[in-house]
């Protein structure tokens, strides 16, 4: 429930962000596009609204589909006239998600990501580890869970189990 | 239609949903035009020369084109269903990087990205040899080839960061957070064959051998690269260390083979190329020909 009163058509957040924010990921409809935090901005002209978002990755086919639901939602709020520009930097990163956000993904079954890496990158020639402490299980809550594959149904998301619930789960990459 | 309707309960309807205020799509991509990839019609930065980054993109972007699409040939052919999801979500980030990519060769060159990927023929394409012939589906031959691909490309990437053109350092922060992706999943695969049965070590052995005629030519450096990007000569030193690495710690030979020739001091970088990108080509590109400017 939202404590805001009034209505939100203030000169720095206009009417035309709200609807933008509110419109849902295609690939993960329990995200608003503002909790994946790919909107970069919104600006206003008269009845002109321009978009700017940030794909999460270079490839994601989600893309399209966001441009077209915001185009959608902000045609159908009565804006006549909307443009939704693609940029690429700065890179997006797991840690524009919010809160919200990643308690919406934990609700869903999906572990949200930890803090994306920083620096190098590291070569690990270690052997697989058993499960690890830092994704927890969204189903029980065990804090250590094990990999099946970095890379699961999406492009942002890698496959775990669970050893206590023995439930398999996705999890948010960090990026 | 009304906003509270746009998005559906179900994320999978939403996608078969049409309106009249859809635009038509591209067959063969969705093409991106000007006006939403914000970036591709940056100004050319100055004392860069437009044909030489235009040229320099198409050597990234094909190199990612080329690789995504023999990449691609996994799906419903990998081992197990992870590999085979794992190496379609490798593969489409490459085509998103070689989308980016052409879209900024196709601005320059008033051209597109469609066209470029298309309506070009082979000796048109600027990629390095490695990335043309077919595994044969061979998983251990698959690995081979995108750890030695991965490795140079993350090397590579990491040092276009800082380029003065702002797509390409745009793609290449990008890339350098998927790619270490990429080399990390080649690494895991390179231990675990390398290190695990007899048979399993024979196998990834052999694909070590398989792809490394065509190592050197990766640090083999053009003019155009020199001048407007990463020399990857300077490259070496680290994927030859991060290589040694894996290989030692995956008790594999690094194989002595001499790289392939060049003709006449020409290789993927000046068109010249396997018999193999014909192949490729054949396939990428056969709808779009028969069909120009289809929409669905």
């Amino acid at each position: 429930m939202s404590l805001v009163s009034g209505d939100s058509r203030q000169s720095d957040y206009p009417h035309s962000r709200g609807v933008v924010a509110g419109v849902v990921d295609p690939e993960m409809p329990m995200l608003t596009l503002d909790d994946l935090g790919v909107i970069r901005s919104v600006s206003e002209d008269g009845g002109a609204v321009t978009v700017t978002i940030t794909p999460t990755y270079s490839g994601c086919p989600a893309v399209e589909e966001m441009r077209a639901d915001i185009r959608r939602a902000l045609t159908a709020a009565g804006y006549e006239e909307v443009q939704v520009r693609t940029v690429f930097s700065p890179a997006w990163s797991t840690d524009w998600i919010s809160d919200a956000g990643r308690r919406k993904l934990a609700e869903a079954g999906i572990a949200p990501p930890g803090p994306a890496p920083t620096g190098p990158v590291v070569l690990n020639l270690a052997p697989p580890a058993g499960p690890s402490a830092h994704v927890r299980c969204p189903h029980c809550g065990a804090p250590a869970t094990e990999e099946i594959s970095r890379f699961g149904p999406t492009a942002c998301t890698a496959l775990r189990r669970c050893p206590a619930c023995r439930e398999p789960f996705e999890h948010m990459k960090e990026m | 239609m009304n906003a509270s309707h746009v998005h559906t309960e179900n994320a999978y309807r939403s996608l078969s949903e049409t309106t009249e205020l859809d635009d038509p799509r591209w067959a063969f991509g969705t093409g991106i035009v000007e006006e939403e990839g914000a970036e591709l019609s940056s100004p050319v930065p100055s004392g860069v020369d437009a044909t030489d980054l235009a040229a320099y993109c198409l050597m990234l972007g094909d190199d990612a084109l080329v690789l995504q699409h023999r990449l691609s040939e996994w799906v419903a052919n990998a081992p197990e269903l992870e590999e085979e999801v794992a190496l379609a979500n490798i593969a489409l980030d490459l085509l998103g990087q070689a989308r980016v990519l052409l879209g900024r060769a196709g601005h320059l060159l008033g051209s597109d990205e469609d066209d470029l990927a298309y309506l070009r023929t082979e000796n048109e394409f600027r990629n390095v040899r490695l990335v043309e012939p077919s595994d044969e589906l061979d998983f251990a031959h698959c690995i081979a080839r995108l750890l030695l691909f991965s490795t140079w490309r993350l090397a590579l990437l990491q040092r276009l960061q800082q380029s003065a053109d702002p797509v390409l350092a745009a793609v290449a922060a990008k890339g350098v957070k998927e790619v270490a992706y990429h080399r990390d999943y080649a690494v895991r695969w390179t231990l675990r064959l390398g290190d695990g049965t007899a048979h399993s070590h024979e196998r990834m052995q052999a694909g070590l051998v398989a792809v490394w005629p065509y190592y050197d030519e990766l640090f083999r450096s053009t003019e155009i690269e020199c001048r407007v990007g990463v020399d990857p000569a300077g490259l070496r030193a680290e994927v030859d260390d991060v290589l040694d690495q894996v290989l030692a710690a995956a008790t594999l030979e690094r194989p002595t083979i001499p790289g392939a020739f060049t003709v006449g001091g020409r290789a993927g970088r000046e068109g010249l190329h396997t018999e193999k990108l014909g192949l490729v080509l054949a396939e990428l590109q056969s709808i779009a020909r028969q069909h120009p400017g289809a929409t669905w």
